[in-house]
């Protein structure tokens, strides 16, 4: 071997003193048992949290100005599946299906889909900023798609609130304005580092929200009053087209998300260690964070700002079945759902026939959640 | 050096896949020279000033100097983790700028100095990560990228290696510090890399974990031909386990060479501006350096 000048040759260690040598690896695959996400973990704590989901959504469907008997639910159901139509009839039996086709079913699914969107854009924003607080809100985009909405408002797109398409276009165009900015801002350096993004986002967010409060003002008590709702978010019933939209658009932005689930976890070491295990840091941060803003302008756009689920969700989920992005996303996803889900049956229901927004109802469930995290598991935020 | 046949059933049994053709450079270093990119610092001092050095393959090179004199800077070029402004960097031959971030961790492992975890991922959990590098391309499922049993082996054998298999089902934010340093350092060795960069490896290690490090490193050396860049304060722990030391101060490089030739009072004394002695090791025979006592005995 050829060695650079001024050098002896590399001494041999045989002299040195060796620790034990540990035990003959026979019981390979045994030692980390229990200790890795393996399929049939997977399989155990999704399979469950699905049912879950599915069963609570029945529920949902029950719960109303006028409660659905199971029965009756699981009739229409088979009734669809085997093609049994009955004739428009006008009868009781009509108007219940009506109402749980056209009302309930759409509002049911789009909770479901917002809850989901709104955890797994929660955990990504996690793991990419590397801060447990941080949810879908902290980058300013919801502001920004609220603005864009509020604009439209102002400009008479649409006298009652999110009838029109205009609207949810608006607050598209906004959130993605507000990426625009704080992604410019942020990545004015060569690099875009973490923190500078997190601060961009908290300055944008601060600057739009006194823009809304202003538009918000200004605007008539009729308006304005469904502005705020709408602010506090609120789910609507959409109409099948809308819905399919929806579901489409927020699938393939979440299947493309899922996608990076394995590098979540190297990202969430942080940006150095990202990089030495070989994760091009710089373009899977972009990739991620522009699905993440489109995820959640499209939410904002059909349900306003429901807070907390993007950041308690993950939280409690996490908690649960550790941190491995694998399970963890999906997980959160259905779990985010299915509560999104439950919360806005009770803000339909509970004060009936009046709605409470939703958001009112996640706060108040996530709110003293958060706190229980901040005063008793304060080694689990740091 | 006493040849002492070494009779010890072969460590890691998983030849390292990505071997580079054999060359006799790691790490070639050339005309170096780096400073963090902001805007106020655009005329400040160059952290690390025209540095050339070689690394041989297979050799222990402990980095040495006081704080400030731009070790970490220089461990953060060595894995690309910063680009020099000047000069060129290459590993086995290869430019490290042309590489992937890829390409770099299938060959090089890297340790931190801050090991300070945010999430709770089990230990064995975040041992296997060290598999990331080594996932299949191109396929739609890379989201679960499920680890082969071949991984698995692979992390068990590093987790073995570091002692830390009975903390496997232990969450990193609950570890001590030595705990984790280890975890970390595991981590790294299963990415089978050729090269290991540590940053302070035994700054929280007791005394039981510092020795058996330095004979883990020793053996990968041995066993592997793995070559190990480590930073260090802890002048006699390097004399004992480096091949060579690269002392440095200022961004420049003082000296290269083995400890008996880098360790000098004369040498220390300028570069860490306070007194040291310098004797030998009573067993090893290699340079033992002492920080002078308050008292001087028999000078009353």
């Amino acid at each position: 071997m050829n060695l650079p000048s001024a050098t002896g040759s590399p001494r041999s260690c045989a002299d040195r003193p060796s620790p034990e040598q540990g035990s003959a690896p026979s019981a390979r695959g045994s030692l980390v048992q229990g200790s890795i996400l393996t399929r049939s973990r997977l399989i155990l704590i999704l399979g469950p949290l699905s049912l879950t989901a599915v069963a609570v959504s029945l529920v949902c469907l029950h719960f109303g100005a006028q409660p659905i008997a199971y029965g009756e639910l699981l009739r229409v159901f088979v009734g669809i599946m085997t093609g049994d139509q009955p004739d428009a009839d006008g009868g009781a039996a009509d108007i219940t299906r009506t109402i749980l086709l056209q009302i309930r079913l759409p509002r049911v699914l789009l909770g479901f889909l917002v809850g989901c969107s709104l955890a797994s854009v929660g955990v990504v924003l996690q793991a990419l900023l590397r801060n447990p607080l941080a949810d879908p809100y902290v980058l300013g985009v919801s502001s920004g798609a609220a603005l864009g909405a509020a604009v439209g408002v102002l400009c008479g797109a649409g006298t009652t609130f999110l009838a029109e398409a205009a609207l949810p276009a608006c607050g598209f165009a906004g959130g993605i304005a507000a990426l625009g900015i704080v992604y410019r801002m942020a990545s004015s350096s060569e690099r875009l580092p973490i923190h500078s993004l997190l601060l961009t986002g908290v300055i944008v967010n601060a600057i739009f929200s006194a823009l809304i409060m202003f538009i918000t003002s200004i605007l008539d008590p009729n308006r304005s009053y469904g502005m705020m709702a709408w602010l506090m978010g609120t789910l609507t019933s959409p109409t099948y087209s809308g819905l399919v939209g929806v579901v489409a658009y927020l699938s393939i932005s979440l299947l493309l998300l899922f996608r990076q689930m394995r590098a979540l976890n190297i990202l969430a070491l942080g940006e150095d260690a990202a990089r030495s295990l070989g994760v091009d840091t710089e373009r899977a941060k972009r990739s991620i964070f522009i699905l993440t803003a489109l995820v959640t302008g499209a939410v904002v756009s059909v349900s306003g700002m429901i807070g907390f689920i993007g950041m308690v969700v993950p939280h409690a989920v996490r908690l649960a079945i550790g941190a491995d992005h694998r399970l963890l996303l999906p997980a959160s996803a259905l779990a985010g759902g299915t509560f999104l889900m439950g919360a806005d049956t009770l803000a339909r229901t509970l004060i009936a026939p009046t709605e409470i927004p939703v958001g009112i109802i996640t706060a108040l469930a996530g709110g003293p959640f958060f706190v229980y995290l901040l005063l008793w598991r304060k080694d689990r935020l740091t | 050096m006493s040849g002492v046949p070494d009779s010890r059933p072969s460590f890691f049994k998983e030849p390292c896949a990505t071997r580079v053709v054999a060359s006799c450079c790691a790490y070639d270093v050339q005309s170096v020279r780096f400073r963090y990119q902001s805007k106020e610092s655009a005329r400040s001092t160059w952290i690390l000033d025209d540095l050339s050095f070689q690394v041989t393959e297979g050799e222990v090179l402990g980095i040495v100097g006081p704080n400030g004199s731009g070790k970490t800077s220089l461990l953060k070029l060595l894995a690309r983790l910063a680009s020099p402004q000047q000069g060129g960097i290459t590993l086995f031959g290869r430019d490290l700028t042309g590489m992937t971030q890829d390409d770099i961790a299938r060959v090089v492992g890297v340790v931190p100095q801050d090991t300070s975890q945010l999430f709770p991922f089990t230990v064995a959990e975040t041992v296997l990560m060290g598999r990331f590098p080594h996932r299949p391309r191109n396929r739609w499922g890379s989201g679960l990228g499920w680890e082969s049993g071949e991984d698995v082996a692979i992390a068990e054998d590093a987790m073995r290696t570091m002692d830390v298999v009975h903390l496997a089902r232990r969450a990193v934010t609950d570890l001590s510090g030595g705990e984790r340093q280890r975890t970390m350092i595991a981590r790294a060795l299963a990415q089978t890399p050729q090269v290991l960069l540590l940053d302070e490896p035994t700054a929280f290690l007791d005394l039981q974990h510092q020795v058996e490090i330095g004979s883990v490193f020793c053996r990968l050396k041995d066993e592997r031909g793995l070559t190990v860049i480590l930073i260090s304060h802890d002048l006699n722990l390097v004399s004992q386990y480096c091949d060579r030391l690269l002392l440095l101060a200022e961004g420049q490089v003082v000296r290269l060479g083995t400890p008996d030739e880098v360790i000098e009072p004369m040498v220390l004394e300028q570069v860490y501006r306070c007194q040291v002695l310098v004797d030998r090791h009573p067993t090893s025979g290699v340079p033992r350096v002492t920080l002078p006592g308050r008292k001087t005995i028999g000078n009353e």
